[in-house]
């Protein structure tokens, strides 16, 4: 798997470096700032971007729109955001494309390295990582039309935004496969949503949905 | 007081006096300016282009006034109100603005009794020390010049040699007094000119507006900028390694059955990560509030610094007590700013802080033996001081004369001091 890293921190970028390549991927190209990144993105096509939210020169949100910038001229090109806290808003705008392939995690995440591995691959196939703070952070808002939800839908509705297939979930919350269809069919009746097998589909649904 | 010192004052305002004659004259055509151009604005834009010139002119002569005013420990503030937002104006909003000052017609009304008041205190106070000489000088006179005297002081008309030699101890008296007086009359001078001069109290309540503006708008860029800059610290700093520690305990585990050296290496680098996280918060905490202030206080705080930084320095520092947090917290970091300029800018071989306090101001001098030519608005140190002083209504002053020393005292207003419990006083 051929991957594209953004990361300004020598530390972390050296680190990644190292942690993807003993996990198979090959890191065709590491920058350290949001303009070289968009060119490696076009030059490398990778299979997948890693990229830091906050980038130089701005050390704003650099990283976050030549990401986005990225799709636009490649649609669907599986881009995985890592930063050190996360805004729904910023997931919004992630998805927006509706094509998939995206991931937003805080960068907390990579000390598990089997998850973030997985997430990255996930990613790369065009899935879903959403970090559960995101999701956390959505279902704790008030007035959430998720209030009509039983507290199980909400836990299977976090699996699923984090991007978890439905056997993922049923192990996850040690129930049966179809205990999560059953719970996954309630919540798109109660969300109003189309129901759709696509993991993808299901968590961009979702956060459409809360964000209309 | 020194006789010598004393001379020095009275000859000093002697001259004084002798100045405010011409200047005393001088109101006299400026008020007939004055008048000629309120009648002449009658004509339409002849008043416009006219007033504010007069006004200018006058504005000068008033601010010599109380210029000299405050050389004769008499300080008298400016009135006049500010241009709107620093803006240049219109001709006719010029005009207006200079009109509805009520400065402008306070000045108007000091020309000619500042005038007479002066003139009068000015001829006296060379009157009486001239006579004086003049009897002092009688007898040098009387056989220089072969001219016939007819008295002096309380003898008139002589009527022998040794009457006329009395008017030496006479003159020598009337000479004193004269010199003695010369100062008093200064300062009533001044004082008579502070009656119409110095702002009114609604002047002056919107000259403290105005500076508050500035000062709070300073203090609240300062505060944005300095919990901007914690927050960079902590994302590139500690955030980043704990992260990287994070990652590289993660590999480690992932490493431990099939690579157990590895893993150790790694765990090794991990621990090295975790002291660099720690250092990292501690230097950011140092810059926020250093513990030592929150535990010694000022003076202690200061001693810490100085042992730290990698420049011999002296410190003298007596406080009987605590200050309010926020003061402390400004005089700390003025100091430590001040001390941050000395080693960087001054090459200076030593240098010396000095905090104490006179009634309910807090007094801190920062010196060294450097080369001195500091420019306060050269760098953003100095005036980060200010600004950060300003923002308690503290001031800065700096001296550093080309060759040195260079001097920077600082004043910072403090209401209150509260009882020292340090662990060494026993029984707190």
């Amino acid at each position: 798997m051929r991957v594209v890293l953004a990361e300004d921190h020598a530390l972390l970028r050296d680190g990644l470096t190292r942690l993807l390549t003993a996990h198979g991927c090959e890191v065709v190209s590491a920058v350290d700032s949001g303009p070289a990144l968009l060119p490696a993105l076009i030059e490398h096509r990778p299979d997948v971007a890693v990229v830091d939210v906050r980038l130089p020169p701005t050390f704003t949100d650099e990283g976050l729109q030549a990401s986005i910038a990225a799709r636009e001229k490649i649609p669907g090109m599986p881009v995985l955001v890592l930063s050190q806290h996360v805004e729904p808003l910023y997931a919004r705008e992630l998805l927006s494309d509706r094509n998939g392939g995206v991931g937003y995690l805080l960068k907390d995440r990579v000390s598990h390295v089997a998850q973030f591995i997985d997430a990255v691959r996930r990613v790369a196939s065009g899935g879903t990582a959403m970090d559960p703070e995101v999701v956390y952070q959505l279902l704790a808002r008030r007035q959430s039309p998720l209030s009509a939800l039983t507290v199980r839908e909400r836990e299977v509705l976090s699996q699923m935004a984090e991007g978890r297939s439905n056997g993922a979930i049923a192990a996850k919350l040690f129930i049966g496969d179809k205990a999560v269809s059953k719970h996954i069919n309630n919540i798109f009746t109660k969300l109003d949503l189309p129901v759709s097998d696509d993991d993808n589909r299901r968590v961009l649904a979702v956060l459409t949905y809360l964000h209309a | 007081m020194d006789s010598r010192d004393w001379i020095r004052d009275g000859l000093r305002s002697v001259a004084g006096g002798l100045l405010a004659i011409p200047l005393a004259v001088l109101n006299l055509p400026l008020f007939v300016l004055s008048v000629a151009t309120l009648i002449l604005g009658v004509v339409p834009f002849l008043g416009m282009v006219l007033f504010p010139l007069v006004t200018m002119l006058v504005r000068a002569r008033a601010n010599l006034a109380r210029r000299l005013a405050g050389g004769v420990g008499v300080p008298i503030a400016r009135p006049y109100r500010p241009l709107p937002d620093g803006k240049r104006l219109g001709p006719w909003r010029y005009y207006r603005w200079i009109l509805t000052d009520p400065a402008t017609w306070r000045d108007f009304a000091w020309l000619v009794p500042g005038a007479v008041i002066g003139f009068a205190l000015g001829a006296l106070s060379l009157a009486v020390p001239i006579y004086g000489l003049e009897g002092v000088l009688l007898i040098p006179l009387w056989i220089w010049l072969g001219t016939g005297w007819y008295g002096y002081g309380a003898i008139w008309p002589f009527d022998t040699v040794g009457d006329a030699f009395l008017s030496l101890p006479q003159g020598a008296l009337i000479l004193a007094i004269g010199l003695a007086v010369a100062p008093y009359l200064r300062r009533f001078d001044a004082l008579f000119a502070r009656q119409l001069l110095a702002p009114t109290r609604n002047a002056e309540l919107r000259l403290r507006v105005s500076q508050l503006t500035v000062t709070r708008a300073d203090a609240v860029d300062a505060q944005a900028a300095e919990l901007r800059r914690i927050e960079r610290d902590l994302h590139d700093g500690a955030q980043v390694r704990l992260v990287s520690l994070g990652m590289t305990i993660g590999l480690a585990e992932e490493m431990v059955e099939t690579d157990p050296a590895g893993a150790r290496k790694l765990l090794a680098e991990a621990r090295e990560t975790s002291s660099a996280a720690l250092a990292d918060l501690r230097h950011l905490v140092r810059g926020i509030h250093p513990p030592v202030l929150a535990e010694r206080g000022l003076d202690g705080a200061v001693r810490a610094l100085a042992m730290a930084l990698p420049m011999p320095i002296t410190v003298e520092a007596a406080l009987p007590g605590r200050l309010d947090t926020p003061v402390e917290s400004a005089a700390y970091f003025a100091i430590a700013e001040a001390l941050a300029n000395t080693i960087r800018h001054s090459y200076a071989h030593t240098a010396k802080v000095q905090v104490r306090h006179t009634g309910s101001l807090l007094i801190m001098q920062v010196s060294d033996d450097g080369l001195g030519g500091a420019d306060p608005t050269g760098g953003t140190g100095l005036r980060g001081i200010e600004r950060r002083l300003a923002a308690f209504d503290g001031t800065m002053s700096l001296s550093s004369p080309p060759g040195g020393p260079t001097v920077v005292t600082m004043e910072l207003p403090c209401a209150s001091f509260s009882p020292k419990t340090t662990p060494s006083s026993g029984t707190a």
